[in-house]
């Protein structure tokens, strides 16, 4: 089988331009949104030199993870055309109990493997009711977000974990780094490539992308379609699990408030690194940038001197430029495509 | 029953089969048997239950009553996966392809080939469609999206999809419906082959010249029910058309003669870059033009730019003499044009909407009064439409979602002629009809141009064309490439202009 890619080159060979620039037209959507970040951070350089200093970055890095890690999670539901709106919840009552559970004089390991645990445990639930109740993914984690906020209320009520309660050990996983980049960023780092290495090499992977893209195609192709929604949210459980526990070890101080509203941040990232709500498109890079990007921002803004309370905005905003974008980019490839077609076509028969 | 080879186990058969939505019987006591090395067709007419019955094979729908037997021993297949493991490959009416997947991955998905550590092997995968692609002669790019592609690359990506794994049983329900005669012809030689090597093939298609080429044995359903299971050859295509229908049919092409009037659409050197190129042609008040070309050739494009849903980059359009905008159905609309599109699922039809709405989407400003809608006109304009195209429904107020493929094609032909259009243009107007209600269309579009309406007929069905057209344009690879008058129109003049193989000018 030596001779079985030939068509492709010989279409392309016909058009020269237009295969390479199409690819990368398509997955410009990552390239541009590193663009901005890059741009925005060389211009806060210029305009405030102590930005990207050691600790600087360091501190850039150290904010981003979390977000990214959560992120990467919904960006697995969002991909199969759902939502998750109780990660926000999760990480609060995650970070709570392992805090709870290093006070009482546990294993850090230990904490973390609970903390992971105790959100899978939620991404089961959700995705149990979102795969079998046939009721709308937004709806329904909308319920799990209250309901979990209710029992971390109920269970936590005034109380509070502060890093005096904490092995000093996991105090300072949260705060050190190989030189300037943080532990917690290395191990975020290395589950964002398993993930996106997953979404793209597996079948089961794959089927997620599928199933997003046409749910009635997907069960006539025979793909699992509740196992897949089932493990999906079981992942995003897990990583706002594993994001409560590196919260707590990042900042020592978690009480019942402890990611209120987080959701909200989560999504808009997702969307600005290109992860169509409508299901089937994106990637996990796409949404760690967008959360990379975002949580740059509130650091960008104070060291321009720009007061905090256009953070949310701002945020606002480059959500809407995401979507415009996407819309264009859409419409771009759907020209592009076309034409390649007709190319294709004539080169084939003339 | 009589069965005259009683030795052989049938690979795949249904048993006193029944099935219900709700108060529709879609399938009543049916039996079936698929044997190896045999083409089966299935023949019925709309909503007779041949889809229902298909599904049911496939394990999409669990039978109310009856067992399905593989190889002799019953099974419950639990989804269209267990029937897939046993190896059953099928092609479905509406191709359900994944907009955002490449035309590979769409073909190969949850069966990927792969390498170690059960990594898909995203080659293999491009290599293989490439493979399947040459073996059909379709030259389509393997990694191209399947957003945007025309309804007849997509059953063309559905075959492919069927034929990609070992099928023992491979079941088409209407694959060809929008296809032309060269793709036809490629399918079935390939579909030979594989019956030859041994495969059950399980054949729908309401082009009965199809059933007689392809098949061996043919299978007749009314309303659900089973009329006969008989051998193809010594039936004559009035036998089995009295089979399905009942009774015998009028003439499938009721052609009326017309007085052809001024110009009712004209276009001039319409050109959408990368699609067609150069485009003129005129259609007059009382004519029906067809339009003939292969798959791909920017037939459906041509009609697409002219009404306004896709722009065009030069060149003009005008009805009446009244210049058209590019990207501007509305106007189009305003000027007393319709397009019945080729792809009912995404352009025709809002799937979850009733009977009654589809048809009165076109409507609103003839039913409403004083900006609101008018129920009682809605009803009855609709119920009028619904009973001229005889769809068969349960009640107005159902969804068209759960229509068979050929009566929701019914309510998009309802949906534009109420409109009272002063130009038509039709895509593929008959795509699942069957030859019942394809006479009947027929023959609404014959009265129509005799009512000086100026008709445009695109259809892959070629006998179709030559019967009904006025005057046959043909395009190829986005230009026109002939315009034959109706004495001179064959099968050979068409075909040669199609295929680019002659240019001639008339
Ligand atoms: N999901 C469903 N819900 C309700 N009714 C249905 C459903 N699917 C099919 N039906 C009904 O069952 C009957 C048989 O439909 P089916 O699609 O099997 O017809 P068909 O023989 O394939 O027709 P066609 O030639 O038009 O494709 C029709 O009356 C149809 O309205
Ligand atoms: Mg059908």
């Amino acid at each position: 089988m030596t001779m079985t890619t030939k068509p492709a080159p010989a279409a392309a060979a016909g058009a020269p331009p237009t295969a390479g620039f199409l690819d990368r037209v398509l997955k410009v959507r990552e390239l541009a949104i590193a663009a901005v970040l890059v741009l925005m951070l060389t211009a806060t350089q210029l305009d405030n030199s102590a930005f990207l200093s050691q600790q600087g970055i360091k501190d850039l890095l150290l904010n981003a993870t979390i977000l990214v890690l959560v992120a990467v999670g919904q960006a697995t539901v969002v991909i199969t055309r759902n939502v998750d709106l109780s990660v926000g919840s999760v990480l609060g009552i995650t970070a709570f109990a392992a805090g709870d559970f290093l006070h009482g004089g546990g294993n850090p390991v230990l904490a973390v493997v609970i903390a992971v645990a105790i959100g899978a445990g939620f991404g089961l639930v959700n995705g149990a009711l979102v795969s079998l109740g046939q009721v709308p993914a937004l709806v329904v984690t909308l319920g799990t977000l209250y309901i979990i906020r209710g029992l971390d209320s109920i269970w936590v009520g005034s109380r509070q974990i502060t890093a005096a309660d904490l092995p000093s050990g996991f105090v300072s996983f949260g705060h050190d780094g190989l030189s300037v980049i943080p532990y917690l960023a290395l191990l975020t780092a290395l589950v964002l490539v398993a993930a996106a290495y997953y979404l793209r090499s597996y079948r089961s992977g794959r089927d997620l992308y599928a199933l997003g893209s046409s749910p009635e195609a997907a069960r006539l192709a025979g793909v699992p379609v509740r196992k897949r929604i089932l493990a999906a949210y079981v992942t995003c459980g897990a990583l706002a699990g594993l994001a409560g526990a590196l919260y707590l070890a990042r900042f020592g101080n978690v009480d019942s408030g402890t990611g209120n509203g987080y959701e909200l941040t989560v999504v808009s990232a997702v969307v600005v690194g290109g992860v169509a709500f409508t299901g089937g498109s994106g990637s996990v890079y796409g949404a760690a940038l967008g959360a990379l990007l975002l949580t740059s921002i509130n650091s960008v803004l104070p060291s321009i001197g720009v007061s905090s309370v256009w953070v949310q905005a701002i945020d606002g905003v480059l959500l809407l430029l995401a979507i415009a974008v996407d819309r264009i980019v859409a419409l771009r490839v759907a020209g592009l495509l076309r034409k390649r077609a007709a190319q294709t076509r004539s080169a084939t028969h003339g | 029953m009589t069965d005259p080879a009683p030795e052989r186990t049938p690979v795949l058969a249904l048993e006193g089969v029944s099935k219900s939505f709700g108060a529709v019987r879609a399938l009543r006591d049916v039996s079936l048997e698929l044997y190896a090395g045999e083409a089966h067709a299935l023949a019925g007419e709309n909503g007779a239950g041949k889809s229902t019955l298909i599904k049911t094979l496939a394990g999409v729908h669990r039978p109310d009553a009856g067992t399905v037997l593989l190889d002799g021993t019953p099974v419950v297949f639990h989804g269209p996966a267990d029937a897939r493991d046993a190896g059953v490959a099928v092609i479905y009416q509406e191709p359900t392809l994944f907009p955002d997947l490449s035309i590979a991955e769409n073909i190969f998905v949850g069966r990927q080939p792969r390498r170690s550590f059960g990594r898909v092997d995203h080659k293999a995968v491009r290599e293989a469609t490439a493979a399947l692609f040459r073996r059909l002669g379709v030259d389509l790019d393997p990694e191209q999206p399947a957003r945007g592609l025309s309804i007849a690359d997509q059953q063309l990506v559905e075959i492919a999809k069927a034929l990609s794994f070992d099928a023992r049983v491979l079941i088409m329900d209407e694959p060809t419906a929008a296809l032309t005669g060269s793709e036809v012809a490629r399918l079935f030689g390939v579909v030979r082959a594989l019956r030859e090597a041994g495969a059950a093939v399980l054949f729908i298609s309401h082009r009965l010249e199809e059933v007689f080429a392809l098949c061996q044995r043919v299978t007749t359903l009314r309303d659900g029910a089973w009329v006969a299971s008989e051998p193809v050859a010594g039936l004559g295509e009035d036998d089995l058309v009295r089979r399905m229908v009942g009774r015998d049919l009028d003439e499938l092409y009721p052609k009326q003669d017309a007085a052809v009037g001024d110009v009712a659409l004209r276009v001039r050197r319409l050109t959408r870059e990368g699609v067609f190129t150069d485009v003129s042609f005129e259609v007059r008040h009382g004519e029906i033009v067809g339009l003939a070309g292969l798959v791909g050739a920017g037939r459906s494009e041509v009609a697409r730019a002219v009404f306004g849903v896709d722009r065009w980059d030069a060149g003009a359009a005008e009805v009446d003499g009244r210049p058209l905008k590019p990207g501007a159905p509305s106007l189009a609309m305003a000027a007393g044009l319709a397009l019945v599109p080729e792809d009912r699922r995404a352009q025709g039809l809002v799937m979850d909407m009733s009977i009654e709405r589809n048809i009165n989407l076109t409507g609103l400003r003839t039913t409403a009064r004083a900006g609101l809608m008018n129920r009682g006109a809605e009803r009855s304009r609709a119920l009028d439409w619904a009973v001229r195209l005889q769809v068969k429904y349960a009640r107005l107020a159902d969804m068209v979602g759960t229509l068979s493929g050929g009566n929701q094609q019914k309510v998009v032909l309802a949906k534009w002629l109420a409109t009272d259009p002063r130009v038509l243009i039709v895509d593929e107007p008959t795509r699942g009809i069957d030859v019942g209600t394809k006479a009947e269309v027929h023959r609404l579009l014959s009265q129509l141009a005799a009512d000086g309406v100026a008709v445009l007929m695109i259809s892959s069905d070629l006998p179709e064309i030559l019967g009904m057209a006025d005057r046959v344009l043909v395009m190829h690879e986005g230009r026109l490439t002939a315009d034959i008058p109706r004495e001179r129109a064959t099968e050979e003049t068409v075909m040669a202009a199609a295929t680019g193989r002659a240019r001639s000018a008339a």
